[in-house]
């Protein structure tokens, strides 16, 4: 009977397990695999073991940093801009106000729109300097209109980030919120406390725990961003705008360069890995 | 006074700052009811005659239709099959605990952290030579292991939130485990189950690194298709509009609707 009920609860979790096994286990072998070899996409068979040669190119190559000094630039400046201000508009939305309801239904939709169009959208019909609205804008105050994505490739492609993820930001912070303990609140007003004070140790402190899931989960997502790049800038101009994950790309299905592009993706999974150690340890203490 | 002018400044600026942040929806949206000569005017035109015009053309022109239904079978389908495996493995998880539970859970969530280019050459390869490139199986098979563990994780907080009663009645009953989970956990829980598969469906439809780099012609989503799209056709700008209208208007009224529950998956039930 115990037997038989064990083996009912192996049915029930194996199929899970065994698919994310096989999910995880097989694409990272064959990466470190052919991390170590000559391999080009083009004729499969001319393949041959090179030891650390694919890493040690990649070390070499300019582009390399320059794509990791990238990648840090999006990760620090975009959690930056949504974590402040997602945490300010938070408190803004969280008083009592006319339509409070639709303003959050308002505010949480780019988040809810595909890379590929936001892009589309921002690049073609905001910021084009020959006829996008930015344009307009600027003119119409009498400024000089700006090339976004000639003079400022990296930024245009934070601002397009920031607009996607600050709803992010902004929802789970606002969620928190709710559940904020409004007794200790009223306990701190009543002893004298004033707004600022009341923020400063009472919200902030209750939000410290969102706040960092919040940096932690936009790491992750801004270490791999892509599309975004992929239908903006290509990761130009030259390589302004090519983050680590757009390098790899660009080796493995441009120049058809699999080992160096494994190799550069076992880089990227041991930075993510960095990453991923702390939010875990962080949301193992949500299980009972 | 005094606190009125303040909730006066409180109701101005966040609505303010709400317009600011749908303005481009607004007007990805209003383009898309122009015609190609209003969308081009000197002056932005914020007043026109609205027309379906536009839309037409793009259904008619662009194979619209086929990217859609792609999009729309991909998700519906890798929804579905991660939900298969999801619910029995997340109803075990908060029903018949062990000691590896915890670690398993961890580990599930540890294979979402890898970056999909890590892994993109080695994929690339092995649907090469499975023939699974460009095909919908292929996209599906993805979409369902990159969104299982944060669908397990949800459901194993709600499943965790019923009522204890409701089960006991069933095991003094002596039902087995299955008829359990099939009878009463999935039916008792069944706005969770719900709001877990909508958010599968909004990731999947989005999802953009690995339909970009693993399908073409045959297979490609809205989402690849709008990648294309803004490359040739970027100059025209109503038609651009109007096909991104159609790309993003379905799943942001599955976003709305899921908006609850959506902070719970995206925090791994964290954050409720």
């Amino acid at each position: 009977m115990r037997n038989k009920h064990n083996f009912q609860i192996l049915t029930l979790i194996a199929p899970s397990v065994i698919c994310l096994l096989i999910w995880m286990i097989v694409p990272l072998l064959l990466a470190i695999n052919f991390s170590f070899q000559d391999f080009y996409l083009q004729d499969l068979s001319k393949t041959g073991y090179v030891g650390f040669k694919n890493y040690f190119y990649l070390f070499n190559e300019r582009n390399f940093l320059s794509s990791l000094i990238t990648t840090l630039i999006f990760v620090i400046s975009i959690i930056l801009f949504t974590v402040t201000l997602g945490l300010a508009l938070s408190v803004l939305l969280n008083q009592d106000f006319y339509g409070k309801g639709l303003t959050r239904i308002l505010v949480i939709s780019p988040f809810l729109v595909a890379p590929t169009v936001a892009a589309g959208i921002w690049k073609l019909m905001l910021m084009s300097p020959t006829f996008g609205l930015f344009k307009w804008v600027s003119k119409s105050f009498g400024y000089n209109p700006i090339d976004w994505f000639g003079d400022l490739p990296l930024f245009s492609i934070i601002i397009i980030v920031c607009w996607q993820w600050l709803p992010f930001a902004l929802l789970i912070l606002l969620t928190a919120l709710q559940s904020l303990p409004k007794d200790q609140v009223e306990a701190a007003r009543i002893d004298g406390a004033n707004e600022l004070q009341i923020f400063i140790s009472i919200t902030i402190n209750h939000l410290k725990r969102p706040i960092a899931i919040v940096i932690m989960l936009e790491t992750i997502f801004v270490l791999n961003l892509f599309a975004h790049i992929y239908s903006t800038t290509n990761g130009g101009p030259g390589n302004a705008t090519t983050n680590l994950p757009y390098l790899i790309y660009q080796k493995a299905l441009l120049d058809y360069d699999v080992g160096g592009a494994a190799a550069g993706g076992i880089i990227a999974v041991i930075f993510a890995n960095i990453v991923a150690f702390f939010l875990l340890s962080f949301l193992s203490k949500n299980i009972n | 006074m005094n606190k009125r002018i303040k909730k006066i400044i409180i109701f101005l600026t966040a609505w303010l700052i709400a317009l600011i942040m749908f303005f481009p929806i607004y007007w990805m949206i209003s383009s898309g009811f122009k015609n190609e000569v209003d969308v081009f005017s000197k002056k932005p035109k914020f007043l026109f005659e609205p027309t379906l015009n536009t839309f037409l053309t793009v259904i008619d022109q662009s194979d619209y239709f086929h990217f859609a239904l792609n999009s729309i079978i991909i998700s519906i389908s890798a929804t579905a099959f991660s939900l298969l495996l999801a619910i029995p493995a997340a109803y075990v998880m908060s029903y018949w605990p062990t000691k590896r539970t915890k670690f398993t859970m961890l580990w599930m969530l540890s294979t979402n952290m890898m970056p999909a280019v890590g892994v993109l050459m080695p994929l690339f390869i092995i649907y090469k030579t499975l023939n699974l490139l460009d095909t919908k199986l292929g996209l599906i098979i993805i979409f369902a292991m990159v969104n299982l563990p944060f669908m397990v994780w949800m459901l194993y907080t709600f499943f965790s939130e019923l009522p204890f009663e409701i089960l006991e009645a069933s095991r003094v009953d002596g039902a087995g485990i299955y008829k359990e989970l099939i009878l009463i956990v999935i039916p008792a829980s069944y706005p969770g189950v719900v709001s877990t598969a909508l958010l599968s469906l909004i990731f999947c439809w989005n999802e953009s690194f690995w339909s970009i780099n693993l399908s073409a012609a045959n297979s490609a989503p809205l989402t690849a298709f709008m990648a294309s799209f803004s490359n040739n056709q970027g100059l025209f700008w109503a038609k651009l509009s109007a096909a991104s209208t159609m790309t993003v208007i379905p799943i942001m009224l599955i976003g709305w609707l899921a908006q609850k529950h959506l902070v719970r998956g995206l925090t791994f039930g964290a954050v409720k």
